[in-house]
């Protein structure tokens, strides 16, 4: 997947809700347009990460497998 | 970033270690989610908000409310299995052991998102708890209209 990556955030080894916490601190520094890269094993990010975004109206952008844990594209929302 | 509405209220009366989990869990995904969230400590739940050290209760049934009920966040026990406080041990082993975070990390982390932690006045007068016995990050100590308020312009309503 070829996405242009802002921040990444390393969630390899934690559970619920952690993902999830960091990567709402992470969003908030971000700006609007820019995208979060959340490296996760936590098999409940699969759900988590895009209901996230639903709920927050930010864009999920997609997952990709990697050695060991999924990469997930998160697009800040603009405004 | 909050819609007007768009807010969570949780009672949490339960002093229960798996309980206050998932009270803590769910109030770190609300405030996560862009949600203002409240926390409304009241009667066993106090247990979850105390510093942990002696109460500085001065009536005697207080005190002795106070040595049999310390709390803090550290000395819950489980629902069941709690044999006696090994449980409580037991837990905290198999969630380490999982990577889980610990319960005062996960408090941490709804302070850290914002989350409002209120402490129920009427159940610290019952059992002669004091501002002083609860962490500082507690912000205020409240009635029920208070709770009522936040709950009717909430989304999410909870009971743990």
């Amino acid at each position: 997947m070829e996405i242009q990556v802002d921040m990444m955030q390393d969630s390899i080894g934690q559970l619920c809700p952690m993902p999830i916490a960091f990567m709402a601190r992470n969003m908030k520094k971000l700006e609007g347009g820019q995208v979060l890269e959340i490296r996760a094993d936590d098999e409940g990010a699969h759900a988590d990460v895009p209901a996230w975004c639903e709920q927050t109206g930010n864009e999920f952008l997609g997952k990709e497998p990697a050695d060991g844990y999924f990469r997930y594209y998160v697009r800040k929302k603009v405004g | 970033m909050a819609e007007d509405n768009n807010r969570a209220a949780i009672v949490v009366m339960s002093g229960d270690m798996d309980k206050v989990f998932a009270a803590f869990i769910i109030a770190t995904g609300c405030a996560a989610a862009g949600m203002e969230t409240t926390l409304f400590f009241t009667f066993w739940g106090l247990n979850a908000i105390k510093t942990g050290e002696p109460i500085k209760a001065k009536g005697f049934l207080g005190k002795m409310m106070g040595i049999m009920n310390r709390g803090g966040i550290n000395r819950l026990n489980p629902s069941r299995f709690s044999f006696g406080g090994i449980g409580r041990i037991l837990f905290s082993k198999m969630m380490r052991d999982k990577n889980v975070a610990s319960l005062e990390e996960l408090r941490q982390t709804a302070i850290d998102l914002d989350v409002h932690l209120l402490a129920c006045k009427m159940s610290m007068d019952v059992m002669e708890i004091s501002r002083d016995d609860l962490i500082p990050e507690v912000e205020d100590i409240v009635g029920v209209a208070t709770f009522v308020k936040e709950a009717a312009n909430s989304k999410i309503q909870l009971f743990i």
